[in-house]
């Protein structure tokens, strides 16, 4: 039954690597090309990496939502908007009126122990709890009613919740400051260097958070833990018959993609230090997020930050195409055009490889491989090879 | 065969279920003996499956009581049943298609550390621990069914007598009192049901599992059951031995529709 496999080498092995690398020659050709400046190239690629990182990390949150989980959310917009809002309203010195209008600012509250430099870092973590904190309440909240619907229905009001917020953020002048934006949002660690080398401290604050969300989480879906959560995705009712509290699970899975999608979209108010009403649409907060983990393969962590890059990448190239003198058929259509390249995309990955770039893998609890690892390992005597996986009792 | 115990391990008292006007399930009573195997037969549409749900919490009853050893279980939810030691398998198997059968059966066991996310953060040694008897025992259960050399495969990949298999085994991974089958027999093989019912006897008689099995197969149910019940139209309609209950003429009448009279 199971012959083994001769060594080939296939398409779908090397299309991850090939596509990564794909998007990293375009970015770094055309920025190339047009500024003819290595400084200006790495300048611009750190910027690039750096928030490609922090979508990777609101990816990853969605992943544990809908790739683990099942529960399919299409208001990614809701947790990211409100991450970046939390985030950036702790951090801020109060509002000085006039055109300033916004709640909370506590940045200057929050230097405890100015001996110890507590303004380079200190607000910065009380934001993120704070950022997580909301967001997961908040997921609990909207997870009381939302979570016993069925899944298109629960799509549908997640949209809703997103665009509700949204609105709140632009009608509520004293709230966030409506749609003048919050500008000026400080940055963790910003005196450390100048302000020309804060963006490689940046890269580094976001890759930091972003290798800790992808352990962590990768320790907790492979895990009983995470068992149960595909087991809830897989079918609601064997896991109910299997004595899981299917509602109180899937509450958790919900919750703590919210919490990680906030801790997200405070490092993206950090990065990029102004926000407004109109960063977190549909498109860019929800729709390109949900490409990221369908292009990189949802089920699977590394998919979803694979997916990320490369998602983050091809909608940086469009834009940058905009640098050249187009045609002006071409050059007053261009926001539309990249729209539906983003569109066209997610339809060719879903036709040719609706499993992503990198498909979720068949592997177990962490300890069960443990487990399985140690029965596979070959007698002392035994030959080298290792043992065959009983292919030949499985004629049955 | 073991005598069963005397006292009744279930008891389904004057429960009905109504979906809007139809009465699937319409003032049913009926006891299962602790240590028995019981066999729940009746024309299709009687309300077995139906009652099955009402048992394992799947379905709330629209009146009526249900208790499990002398406690009413009916309202709680499934997984709360599962926790007093009643499992069930589907009628139409439902495994957990892309996770693997070592995995759908490690997935059973109650009250498992590792599924507080905090455990597995901070506490590995904890889980690891628990793992490692979990393991142990999904290797045992799937040795028992004879299904080892598939361990790493997808259930979905399993054919239709291996998935009611899976269900079996499934319900063997948390040291059930009451185990319902609904229909474990159909879509099996003969040589599979052969082991199927040595299966059930051997834990009856091993481990003093109760059964109440739904089956059509009455070759299966006569083999099997000290007791068959026969539901009609949503309520108990006869009791006995599987010779009785073949010769009653009000269970002919219910399956035949009355024109053999």
């Amino acid at each position: 039954m199971r012959l083994p496999a001769p060594r080939r080498i296939t398409v779908a092995q090397v299309l991850p690597g090939l596509a990564a690398a794909a998007v990293t020659a375009v970015i770094l050709g055309i920025s190339f090309e047009r500024s003819g400046d290595v400084g200006a190239v790495v300048s611009f690629y750190t910027s690039f990496l750096t928030v490609a990182a922090l979508l990777a990390i609101i990816s990853l949150g969605l992943n544990i939502q809908w790739g683990y989980t099942g529960v399919f959310n299409f208001g990614v917009a809701a947790f990211f908007l409100v991450g970046a809002y939390t985030a950036a309203i702790v951090t801020k010195a109060p509002a000085t009126a006039g055109f300033e209008n916004y709640v909370g600012g506590f940045g200057e509250d929050l230097n405890v122990v100015p001996a110890l430099a507590t303004d380079q870092w200190f607000p910065f973590l009380v934001a993120l709890l704070a950022s997580a904190t909301i967001c997961g309440v908040l997921a609990f909240v909207l997870s009381i009613p939302t979570l016993r619907l069925r899944e298109d229905y629960l799509a549908i009001a997640m949209i809703g919740v997103a665009e509700l917020l949204r609105r709140i953020t632009i009608e509520e002048h004293g709230l966030v400051n409506g749609t003048r934006a919050l500008g000026g949002i400080p940055q963790p660690l910003s005196g450390l260097t100048s302000n020309a080398d804060y963006k490689y401290i940046m890269l580094a604050l976001a890759l930091a958070a972003l290798l800790l969300v992808f352990v962590a989480l990768e320790r907790g879906v492979r895990s009983p833990w995470g068992r149960v959560l595909r087991a809830l995705r897989e079918d609601e009712l064997t896991t109910a018959a299997s004595g899981k509290n299917v509602y109180a699970f899937k509450t958790q899975g919900f919750v703590l993609g919210a919490v990680i999608m906030g801790i997200g979209g405070a490092m993206f108010a950090f990065q990029s230090r102004a926000i407004s009403p109109n960063t977190f649409t549909h498109f860019f907060a929800t729709f390109l997020i949900w490409t990221m983990l369908i292009v990189g393969g949802s089920g699977n962590n590394r998919g979803a930050v694979l997916g990320a890059y490369v998602v983050w990448g091809f909608w940086q190239a469009t834009q940058l195409i905009q640098t050249y003198d187009l045609p002006s058929v071409i050059a007053l259509r261009i926001s539309f055009i990249r729209d539906l390249t983003l569109g066209a995309l997610i339809v060719i990955v879903l036709l040719l490889m609706p499993r992503g770039l990198l498909p979720e893998e068949r592997r177990v609890s962490i300890w069960a491989e443990r487990q399985v690892r140690r029965l596979r390992r070959p007698p002392r005597d035994g030959p080298d090879a290792p043992a065959a996986p009983a292919a030949a009792d499985e004629a049955a | 065969m073991s005598t069963p115990d005397a006292a009744p391990i279930l008891v389904v008292d004057d429960v009905t279920k109504a979906f809007g006007g139809v009465r699937a399930v319409n003032g049913c009573s009926l006891t299962v003996s602790g240590g028995s195997i019981t066999g729940l037969i009746g024309p299709n549409g009687a309300g077995k499956t139906t009652l099955f749900n009402l048992i394992t919490g799947f379905l709330k009853p629209t009146s009526g009581r249900i208790s499990f050893r002398g406690t009413r279980i009916d309202g709680l939810p499934p997984h709360a049943i599962f926790q007093k030691g009643i499992v069930r398998t589907f009628q139409i198997p439902r495994e957990l298609k892309s996770m693997t059968l070592l995995e759908n059966l490690m997935l059973v066991p109650p009250a498992q550390s590792g599924e507080r996310i905090w455990n597995p953060w901070f506490f590995a040694w904890r889980v690891s621990r628990q793992e490692e008897a979990i393991f142990a025992k999904a290797m045992q259960v799937l040795e028992f069914v004879d299904m080892l050399h598939l361990r790493d495969e997808y259930a979905a990949n399993l054919s239709g007598g291996q998935k009611k298999l899976l269900e079996l085994a499934r319900t063997l991974m948390c040291n059930p009192q009451l185990i319902l089958l609904d229909e474990p027999g159909a879509g099996v093989n003969r040589v599979l049901m052969k082991k199927l019912v040595t299966d059930i006897e051997r834990l009856r008689r091993e481990l003093n599992i109760t059964f109440f099995l739904i089956e059509h197969d009455m070759d299966l149910i006569t083999r099997l059951c000290d007791t068959v019940i026969v539901m009609s139209e949503g309520a108990k309609l006869a009791e006995g031995s599987a010779e009785e209950v073949k010769a009653d003429a009000r269970v002919l009448e219910a399956y035949l529709g009355g024109q053999y009279r």
